[in-house]
């Protein structure tokens, strides 16, 4: 379905004080695939999503979602298309109750309040949380405040969920219930992180981001598997690549040995 | 130390405030818009007295009374708001007895006029505080803001507003951030020494209008154009309007006749 790919051309962005944070990127994602953009503290991640949502715009290249190029005209189109889960919940949970905020998104389109209410209860009975929807933001955990925000934007019925650093302050619990319902979603896909056992287990695809520039694009084991690339990215190979430090066993070998 | 507990208490305190809201009673079932044009009719009302009027004033009382015995609120939050306010009050008009010294004679008893200026103010102004803090306590921040858009009060105004409202429970976050962070490397200190107030206050704004804008960026994502969008049915039915209307009576009443005195006249001649 080629309405639903994203593709960008020799995108770069410089912020106002100067600072070029993003240089000549180019990828096409298409519709199902699931990407991990990941990359050292201050690579670009941020920015560059915040490039594909059209919250800030190119000085250089172009942005396709589907056939449609991001600018100010198309922004309200290609907002109902992709959905965004920010970085810090706390930024995007502002309504007095959960349900109100998971409700915010779907009112903004005037859609029918029962519509409203259909497609809040379904967001939270898929993330989890439907027992929370009277709670007011502030007063749920990270795990749960990360769920509501993932709601709020499932509400919307978006076809490509964009996130940032989803696991980034989750417990293990959190962090791993999180991961399966991920892995359970049938959108298409694309996550920023420096949790990389995270990205091998949910993302095919891993585009590798330094200094603004794409340094590598290509299957996500082979990447997460070549400690030079890692390494000169500022990044590690995840812990469940590495061998094993205290029993030994040499995960490269027995990978490769299957 | 302290001072960072306060301020994490003032920020639980903001949300009980929008707790309140979401009781089920009649007054909050009553429609937002109705109880904000009360309000308002209420404060109009209120600042049209005389600034040597008290005892004419006196009846307005029953109008937060009876919302507050409605609206089944408790005591504890909603005093507490309006003692925070009054010491500001208090200083609104405190120079009044300085400066109008003439003296009056009530009921027998000597007081200058700037005294009773003083009361009147104080007066007026803790009705005032309480009738707004209880249509936010009856309605909430999210409904108040939709009736505003009712009232054709313009977009951005309304928009200024609830992201103001949004902000300074943001820059209370980040103030009890910073100081927690300041007082862990400074623990000896009681209080932030002056010479950090600089540069904690330039940290502390950037920090609220980044996290100002990255929420507002968020709500523009979700499709949010300045519109306010509750989910309320938005027609007010009869007993809303008979609501307002009933209101407005008795304050209109009470504004033309000086109810104490009115009494007070008619126990005086039964008595006789
Ligand atoms: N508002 C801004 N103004 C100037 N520079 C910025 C701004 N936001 C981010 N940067 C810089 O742009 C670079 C990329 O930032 P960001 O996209 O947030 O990185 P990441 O999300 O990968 O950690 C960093 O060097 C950062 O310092
Ligand atoms: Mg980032």
């Amino acid at each position: 379905m080629s309405h639903h790919k994203i593709e960008t051309k020799s995108l770069g962005y410089s912020y106002p004080d100067g600072h070029v944070a993003i240089k000549n990127i180019s990828f096409s994602i298409h519709h199902g695939e699931s990407v991990g953009i990941i990359g050292a503290n201050g690579a670009g991640k941020s920015t560059l999503l915040m490039l594909l949502m059209g919250i800030l715009f190119p000085n250089q290249g172009e942005i396709l979602v589907g056939d449609v190029h991001v600018t100010k005209n198309t922004l309200s189109m290609i907002r109902q298309r992709l959905g965004m889960v920010f970085q810090d919940p706390d930024d995007q949970l502002f309504m007095t109750t959960i349900y109100d905020d998971v409700a915010f998104g779907p009112r903004n389109y005037r859609l029918d309040e029962n519509e409203v209410e259909q497609r809040v209860m379904n967001a939270l009975e898929t993330v989890g949380i439907s027992h929370l929807k009277e709670r007011a933001p502030f007063k749920l955990s990270g795990g749960e405040k990360r769920a509501a925000a993932i709601a709020a934007v499932l509400s919307m019925e978006p076809d490509v969920l964009i996130m940032d650093e989803p696991t980034a302050a989750l417990d293990p619990k959190s962090r791993r219930r999180l991961i399966n319902l991920l892995k359970g979603f049938e959108h298409t896909k694309i996550i920023t992180s420096h949790d990389l056992d995270m990205v091998l287990e949910v993302c095919k695809r891993i585009i590798v981001i330094k200094d603004g520039e794409i340094a590598a694009d290509g299957n996500g084991e082979d990447i997460l598997t070549n400690a030079d690339l890692l390494d000169a990215c500022g990044l590690e190979i995840p812990l469940a690549l590495q061998n094993c430090p205290v029993c030994g066993v040499n995960k490269d070998k027995e990978r490769w040995v299957k | 130390m302290n001072s960072m507990a306060n301020f994490s208490n003032t920020l639980y305190n903001m949300g009980v405030m929008n707790d309140l809201a979401r009781k089920d009673t009649p007054i909050h079932r009553i429609h937002p818009l109705a109880k904000v044009l009360t309000t308002f009719v209420y404060l109009l009302i209120l600042v049209s007295f005389d600034r040597y009027e008290i005892s004419g004033l006196l009846p307005l009382i029953f109008y937060p009374l009876l919302v507050f015995l409605f609206a089944e609120l408790p005591a504890g939050p909603i005093l507490k708001r309006i003692l925070f306010v009054e010491p500001f009050i208090i200083g609104i008009g405190i120079l009044n007895p300085f400066f109008d010294q003439e003296i009056v004679i009530i009921g027998g008893i000597a007081l200058s006029r700037g005294w009773i200026t003083f009361f009147s103010i104080f007066i007026k102004s803790g009705l005032a505080v309480t009738a707004g803090l209880l249509l936010m306590a009856t309605t909430g921040m999210d409904k108040l803001a939709a009736a505003l858009r009712l009232l054709k009060i313009p977009r951005l105004f309304v928009l200024q507003l609830l992201l103001t409202y949004r902000y300074i429970s943001l820059l209370m976050e980040e103030v009890a951030r910073t100081i927690r962070a300041y007082s862990l490397r400074a623990p000896t200190h009681k209080g932030v020494h002056r010479s950090a107030w600089g540069s904690l206050a330039g940290q502390l704004l950037l920090r609220t209008l980044d996290r100002a804008q990255r929420i507002y960026q968020a709500m523009c994502l979700r499709g949010f154009t300045g519109e306010y969008h509750t989910g309320e049915d938005a027609h007010m039915q009869w007993r809303d309007f008979i609501y307002v209307i009933s209101w407005s009576i008795f304050f209109v009443i009470i504004r033309l006749y000086n109810i104490p005195m009115v009494i007070g006249a008619l126990l005086m001649g039964v008595i006789r």
